[in-house]
């Protein structure tokens, strides 16, 4: 079993590029769909390696739910910041996968502990 | 002539029963259960001031074999020291002349009785629990031979203790390798067995130190029991008794096995045969095929006891279909040919770990969809979230279309 941070990295990316990829069915920002997959990866690769590091020091499923939520929340807000808009459709898609990478960690990521044992 | 009444009659009866604990240590209490071979006594340990059973072979059955079984019995308790065991506190005569051993009064329900109304995932918790001292048993060498639920008790905290080795069989001096003993030694020492007796007694391994496999006296295994009662079984001591058990023809058998089954009276095991319960017994033990007994045999029962939990509580609301991969650990577990069972408890409880814990078991090779739906069911919550997610992104490229 991976460790918890892998496991969050791995998650926080793979979610962002799926999350930056919709974009390209909203026409109105289709054009710069490689920034928006680019930038919202890496917005979850640090969203995911927090929310991993939190995991792996909190070992609680509601903490790092909420944990997660918030950290993917405060990300996708800076996003919406640096956009001048679409705060609601850039910051729920990005709470939703902060919380979605909190809970698999708190859930599925082996601590270092485990792993050295 | 006047007759005595009933209750006369029952009185002197049990009179005749009580042992005899006069200048002992314990005070009779009163009867625990009875059995055609012995009694076990609520006793008083005057000493220690606590509450022990006394488990005594019935006066008409001191003969010296069924008290050196008695003895075995308690000495074999004694060697296995584990939290699921019995512990043994004292063995001895009584002034009656009666054998005796006094252990650990185990207070509780027997598993049939306990497990009559929790749910299945609890059932199948407390089964991994009765294989922990199994297992243990067989690392010492030691099968059991007469597991079923009236065998199984657990205590008012939750605890599992495993009840009568009457039956039990040693199989190697096993133990822990130490460094005086490496390696160790499989030896085979079952006084219910003729052949094995007719080993015993035949003296043909003159030196068996150096034979890993021979067959050991058993005053070399168990030396309190040649000190307490001076006697080993041997084959001029064994009568051939045949005896119908469900429809079972026991070609082997013994006089003077010493079963306290009767402690479990909706579950007897027949007095004077090669034994153990309809049921619960391995084929190889029922054909009598006494030398192919191992921990396999156990496991046979251990499969015998899942089922048995399996089966839905009477009159219970929760019709729980229990799924394939449960179906198959018990096949697997009861398999009539040896080879093809668990080659031990402590496969069969990591079967049904893996079971309760969403994995794949062994025993059962699950199709696709199988597998799936178990792959959804271990992750239930991490799905709803991704879906839930999915579902979101859905909404958002509707409404951004419009």
């Amino acid at each position: 079993m991976s460790n918890k941070i892998v496991l969050g990295l791995v998650l926080g990316g793979v979610l962002g590029i799926l999350d930056g990829l919709t974009a390209w069915f909203t026409p109105a920002v289709r054009a710069g769909i490689v920034g928006i997959v680019f930038g919202s990866m890496f917005k979850g690769l640090i969203a995911g390696v927090l929310i991993g590091i939190f995991a792996r020091k909190v070992h609680s499923l509601a903490l790092g739910i909420l944990f997660g939520l918030a950290v993917g929340a405060f990300l996708a807000w800076i996003i919406a910041f640096m956009q001048h808009g679409y705060y609601f459709q850039i910051m729920l898609p990005g709470a939703m996968v902060g919380l979605i990478v909190g809970y698999a960690t708190q859930k599925y990521g082996a601590s270092s502990q485990l792993q050295r044992a | 002539m006047k007759f005595l009444p009933d209750q006369v009659v029952a009185r002197l009866q049990t009179g005749m029963q009580t042992p005899d604990l006069s200048g002992t240590r314990y005070r009779a209490i009163e009867l625990l259960g009875q059995g055609g071979m012995g009694a076990v006594w609520l006793a008083q340990d005057s000493i220690l001031q606590r509450p022990v059973a006394l488990k005594v072979l019935a006066a008409e059955n001191s003969s010296a074999d069924l008290a050196s079984r008695l003895m075995q019995e308690a000495v074999i308790l004694a060697r296995l020291e584990h939290p699921g065991i019995v512990p043994v506190h004292d063995a001895g005569t009584l002034p009656d002349g009666r054998t005796f051993y006094c252990m650990k009064l185990v207070e509780g329900k027997t598993l049939d009785r306990y497990a009559l109304k929790l749910p299945l995932r609890e059932r199948l918790r407390l089964f991994q629990r009765i294989a922990e001292p199994l297992a243990f048993a067989h690392s010492r060498g030691i099968i059991h031979r007469d597991l079923k639920p009236a065998n199984v008790m657990v205590g008012s905290f939750g605890e599992v203790l495993i009840m009568d080795w009457g039956l039990a069989k040693v199989m190697a001096t096993t133990g822990a390798p130490s460094p005086t003993n490496p390696v160790p030694r499989q030896v085979v020492v079952d006084l219910e067995e003729s052949s094995a007796a007719t080993q015993i007694s035949g003296g043909a391994f003159s030196t068996p130190k150096q034979d890993p496999g021979h067959v050991m006296d058993a005053t070399e295994l168990y030396p309190p029991a040649k000190q307490v009662s001076g006697h080993v079984v041997d084959a001029t001591e064994l009568s051939p008794l045949a005896k119908q058990v469900s429809g079972h023809e026991f070609t082997r058998a013994v006089q003077g096995s010493l079963k306290t089954g009767a402690l479990a009276p909706e579950n007897p095991t027949a007095h004077g045969t090669v034994l153990g319960t309809p049921g619960y017994m391995a084929p190889e033990q029922e054909r009598g095929e006494v030398n192919l007994i191992d921990q396999r045999t156990d496991v046979f029962a251990l499969g015998s006891i899942l089922k048995h939990l399996l089966q839905e509580p009477p009159g219970s609301q929760e019709h729980e279909s229990y799924s394939r991969p449960l179906r198959a650990i018990c096949a697997k577990a009861t398999s009539a040919g040896m080879s093809a069972r668990y080659p031990s408890v402590q496969d069969l409880a990591a079967d049904v770990g893996r079971y309760l814990d969403g994995l794949p078991v062994s025993a059962y090779r699950e199709n696709i969809f199988e597998r799936m739906a178990r792959l959804v069911s271990r992750n239930r919550v991490a799905v709803v979230l991704v879906l839930a997610y999915l579902f979101m992104r859905l909404l958002f490229i509707l409404f951004s279309r419009r």
